[in-house]
């Protein structure tokens, strides 16, 4: 099977990816926007715990 | 005060209050019949297309004014403090709470069933039809106070409660709205109901023997 | 806790504690995200490349590879929520609690995934995009359930008391799920009649099954990996001013 034939799915390829592409980019961003969110709040505590510091 | 007493002095007490304030019978009842009207001229009056519309728009609207309905069901007790006397009382909340849904489901929940035929005929149901439709709506209107009592329960403590209750209680609302909806067209069709009647009258047990619980621990949540 | 041995509650409640629950997920975040990885490319290669083209549905039903396991998941997480859930409610574990809350999102991204693939697969097969299909309609209604779960928790301030709500939400939820699918699928039995479904299992052959197993283990791992991370900032945010997270800040400035 050529590569070209695995990416045209037997004439399915719009569906096919379209699926995989929603789960994938759904699924990435329930990791990522998690572990953003927690450095940037991390980066906020930083910031106010020097302030209380000084 | 022995328990029995305790639920019926509730019963008794909230039946009062209720008519007192007789808008809050009448409101969710305009809405019904309201809605009801609204659906032929929105669709066109064509005997046929209502005929067989006709239970699923009756059990729609009766879902969506027993929804309208639930706010009062503890909003004033909430509001004036009585909710929390019922909450330190020595006998089991649960039972307590069964007393204050039963009252309201006799002053919402009933006059929906009074008017119904009304509206069956409205919409050229069948005769037969509209018997099983009032026996539906005997068993799943209670069912729909009892759900909605946890929803209500969840987010009377809240500013803007009302926005997610129809997001909490709607869901759960579907197995009714399936086997009543079902039931009365199948009647309209001259066929035999028994089975679904059997299951709403298995849901209906099945939420007055639990439903209690959670909105009981609902409301404990809610006062603290 | 009568019936739990000593050993064994101190050994959760070890468990439990923040600062260690927050250490431990961060040490065991490589091995879990490999595990994944390994599972998700062997389950694709044998998805897409391996398994042979179904005789009906051609190459469309390679979708199933991503629609299935999601509703798997969707019911799996809506059950582990209501669970984590009861005994946050019942033992008064904080850890718990954000396990259920964290869960939440993940279980309405997997019915979302799934209501999605399953009108992607839909329109090749029936003509449309969407059909009151037994399960669609399901995962319709799971998803409006997961939709209130979230939203009431963040229309409670106070996030304990919010948890709470959470949690008998879900039991509530938990015990009307089955009754919502049997009503669903009673009803689309009696409305749509013997139209095709193929959306049921295609006569599936060992070399279609496996794959599909495989990417189930795969969102398994997913899931805590995904619910591990959410928590992890859930866990932080509730114990703002606890003294292991000004510690833990000072370390890392130092």
């Amino acid at each position: 099977m050529s590569l070209q034939e695995f990416f045209a799915m037997g004439g399915y390829a719009f569906y096919v990816w379209t699926s995989y592409g929603i789960c994938f980019v759904v699924l990435l961003a329930n990791i990522v926007l998690p572990i953003v969110q927690r450095r940037q709040f991390l980066r906020q505590l930083a910031h106010k715990q020097q302030r209380q510091n000084l | 005060m022995s328990l029995t007493h305790a639920f019926f002095a509730i019963l008794r007490r909230d039946l009062i209050l209720a008519l007192r304030r007789r808008s809050e019978i009448a409101n969710p009842l305009l809405f019904f019949v309201l809605v009801i009207t609204l659906f032929p001229l929105g669709i066109g009056a064509r005997p046929q297309l209502l005929q067989a519309i006709a239970p699923g728009i009756i059990w729609v609207s009766a879902l969506l004014a027993a929804m309208l309905s639930l706010d009062s069901l503890f909003r004033s007790d909430f509001d004036d403090g009585s909710l929390e006397q019922i909450l330190l009382s020595s006998h089991p909340i649960s039972v307590l709470i069964l007393g204050k849904i039963v009252a309201h489901w006799l002053v919402t929940g009933l006059p929906l069933i009074l008017i119904a035929p009304l509206l069956a005929v409205f919409l050229g149901m069948p005769q037969p039809a509209i018997g099983v439709l009032l026996l539906t709506l005997l068993l799943g209107t209670p069912v729909l106070s009892l759900i909605g009592a946890i929803g209500v329960a969840l987010t009377v403590g809240l500013r803007r409660g009302g926005m997610i209750l129809s997001l909490l209680v709607l869901p759960l609302y579907v197995p009714v709205l399936i086997f009543a909806g079902n039931a009365v067209e199948m009647a309209g069709n001259g066929l035999p109901v028994t089975a679904q009647i059997n299951i709403l009258i298995a849901i209906l047990l099945l939420t007055l023997v639990l439903a209690p619980w959670p909105t009981a621990a609902a409301l404990k949540m809610s006062m603290s | 806790m009568k019936f739990i041995p000593d050993p064994v509650g101190r050994f959760f409640h070890r468990m439990a504690s923040p600062p260690h629950f927050y250490a431990l997920t961060e040490t065991l975040m490589p091995w879990l995200t490999a595990i994944f990885l390994i599972f998700l490319a062997l389950g694709l290669y044998g998805g897409l490349y391996l398994a042979p083209p179904d005789y009906q549905q051609g190459d469309s039903y390679r979708i199933i590879y991503i629609h299935v396991p999601s509703a798997w998941m969707s019911l799996f997480i809506y059950v582990v929520m209501a669970m984590a859930g009861a005994i946050g409610l019942i033992w008064r574990i904080k850890l718990a609690e954000i396990v259920a809350i964290s869960s939440a999102s993940i279980g309405a991204s997997f019915t979302f995934i799934a209501l999605v693939t399953g009108s992607l697969w839909g329109k090749p097969m029936w003509g449309t995009w969407w059909v009151w299909d037994a399960r669609l309609t399901s995962e319709l209604i799971l998803l409006f359930l997961y939709l209130g779960v979230i939203g009431l928790y963040n229309a409670i301030d106070d996030k304990r008391t919010a948890s709470k709500a959470v949690a008998i939400l879900a039991l509530v939820g938990v015990v009307n799920i089955p009754i919502i699918h049997y009503s669903v699928e009673w009803w689309n039995t009696l409305h749509q009649g013997p139209t095709v479904t193929k959306m049921d299992k295609p006569s599936i052959h060992v070399s279609m099954l496996v794959p599909l197993l495989l990417m189930a283990i795969a969102f398994k791992f997913y899931y805590v990996i995904a619910m591990l991370q959410r928590a992890r900032l859930e866990l932080l945010q509730r114990e703002r001013t606890a003294s292991w997270v000004k510690k833990m800040l000072m370390e890392q400035q130092l």
